[in-house]
């Protein structure tokens, strides 16, 4: 029989919620993941947590990687992991990136936000957490 | 076969319209997942009911914002669309960046678009059965019409984009130099050129120079149809769909659909027994000893590659 086929490469979903009106970091952050080998679907701006979990659900990704700088962060992201238990989908990790107060990190990392990435965070460790996270290993 | 039979789980679930159901099958496929494979037959006979439409162009002429107003149209008149959208894969990394999405403004939760994007992780063969068997999948789970999207260039997309029964090639005024698009086999495949960014200077000159190429080369007595369009602003959508629609008449009418699904057909089988003889040979490359004497004997220049080739073949004759 066959051998068994080449491990598929990890889809991640990247997405910038809210109201941002430029997507610099997020762009950076999709070319990383590239190079590090994934499938990085990138949905761009403005997208609601419904177009998300939409999104992630029909890509059938194993990781969404959500950016914000706006603030909003508080609302959006809870609003994202209950439309992914709605819909059954609890077991998609989310990682989130921008400008989040320790505070912020440390409760959206109570309602299940995998890990929070400040500004200073580097690549390397945005591939090896994200890499750590994702549902399936390449 | 196996129809009496109760449908797999999974085929039950894509006929339920379920959406993860349907993603994570799509996932197995293109992983060319071996145990799929009675999950597609029990959805084969759910198939054949969809027009698969390609989409093809270099990059950036706007293949994807004139998906989004073909959606928007076909959306408005009830239909139930399905879009797989491919991007090449980094050669280096395998990775890559699938942004086709970004164009699409669809209203939230719209269940009759499923929107799918594919890399395509370097193999040739292996992306043209797999956008083959994704797009029937879509077929199995109600949609009415499949775009596929490709960029036109490069081995690949030469196979992928034969999946599709009517193909728009897109151009832009000027990027579309004739000479470029005769390379890249654009000419063969076109069932309905669309000259984008028609806002642009040279669109009309670009759309008059393609008319008269066109006279020239006709497959299946069919004449391509030129048009052009502004993707950005939603103009010449409707013609676009139009112009897909006729060819679409056309095959019925001069009975060319039964000859090019029977193409399509020998063209997917014998891909399908060339991706399994395939694996197994290089497979048995690796872990097989009578093979392995056989590689010591090209490289040691005692027997050549035909030669071996033929033992090889009819070792396989005799094994299988
Ligand atoms: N001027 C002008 N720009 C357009 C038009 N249609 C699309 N564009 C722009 O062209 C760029 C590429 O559009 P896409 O729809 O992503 O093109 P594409 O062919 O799908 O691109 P790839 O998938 O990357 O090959 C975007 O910046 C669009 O806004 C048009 O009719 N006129
Ligand atoms: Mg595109």
């Amino acid at each position: 029989m066959a051998k068994t086929a080449k491990a598929s490469p990890i889809r991640v979903l990247i997405a910038k919620p809210g109201l941002d009106g430029h997507d610099r970091g997020a762009k950076v952050v999709a070319r990383a993941l590239r190079d590090a080998g994934m499938e990085v679907i990138y949905a761009g701006l403005r997208q609601t947590p419904e177009d998300i979990v939409g999104s992630a659900i029909e890509e059938d990704v194993d990781l969404i990687g959500l950016s914000i700088l706006s603030g909003a962060h508080m609302a959006l992201f809870p609003r994202v992991l209950k439309l992914l238990k709605a819909h059954k989908a609890s077991d998609i990790p989310v990682f989130a990136g921008g400008i989040i107060p320790d505070e912020d990190a440390r409760r959206l990392k109570k309602l299940g936000i995998r890990a929070v990435f400040g500004p200073g965070t580097t690549l390397e460790e945005i591939v090896t957490t994200a890499r750590g996270i994702a549902r399936r290993r390449s | 076969m196996s129809r009496a039979r109760p449908l797999p789980a999974a085929a039950a679930a894509v006929r339920r319209g379920d959406r993860r159901a349907l993603a994570r099958l799509i996932t197995r496929v293109e992983a060319r997942d071996p145990t799929v494979a009675p999950v597609l037959s029990a959805l084969y006979p759910f198939t054949g009911k969809a027009m698969v439409v390609g989409i093809t162009g270099p990059l950036g002429v706007g293949k994807s914002s004139l998906i989004n107003g073909l959606l928007a149209q076909l959306r408005r008149s009830g239909k139930r669309v399905g879009v797989i959208a491919v991007d090449p894969s980094s050669p280096f990394s395998g990775g890559s960046v699938l942004g086709d999405r970004i164009r699409i403004d669809r209203a939230t939760e719209d269940d009759g678009i499923f929107f799918r994007s594919m890399a395509s992780r370097g193999h040739s063969g292996g992306l043209a059965l797999a956008t083959r068997e994704v797009a029937r999948l879509l077929d199995a789970f109600g949609m009415d019409v499949v775009l596929l999207e490709t960029v036109g260039s490069g081995q690949v997309d030469v196979e992928v984009r034969e999946v599709a029964t009517t193909s728009v090639v897109v151009l832009v005024p000027h990027l579309g130099d004739d000479v470029q698009t005769m390379k890249a086999g654009l000419f063969e495949i076109a069932d309905v050129f669309c000259v984008n960014k028609a806002d642009l200077p040279g669109a009309d000159s670009a759309k008059r120079d393609l008319s008269e190429l066109v006279g020239l080369a006709s497959s299946d007595g069919w004449r391509p149809t030129v048009l052009s369009s502004v993707a950005a602003e939603g103009l010449g959508i409707p013609e676009l769909w139009s112009a897909v629609e006729a060819h679409e008449q056309y095959l019925d009418t001069s009975g060319t659909r039964l000859k090019a699904a029977r193409e399509r057909a020998a063209d997917e089988l014998l891909a399908l027994v060339r991706d399994r003889v395939g694996r197994e040979l290089s497979d048995a490359f690796e872990h097989d000893a009578k093979l392995a004497a056989l590689l010591d004997e090209v490289v040691g220049r005692s027997l050549d590659p035909r030669s071996a080739s033929e033992r090889l073949y009819r070792e396989l004759r005799r094994t299988g």
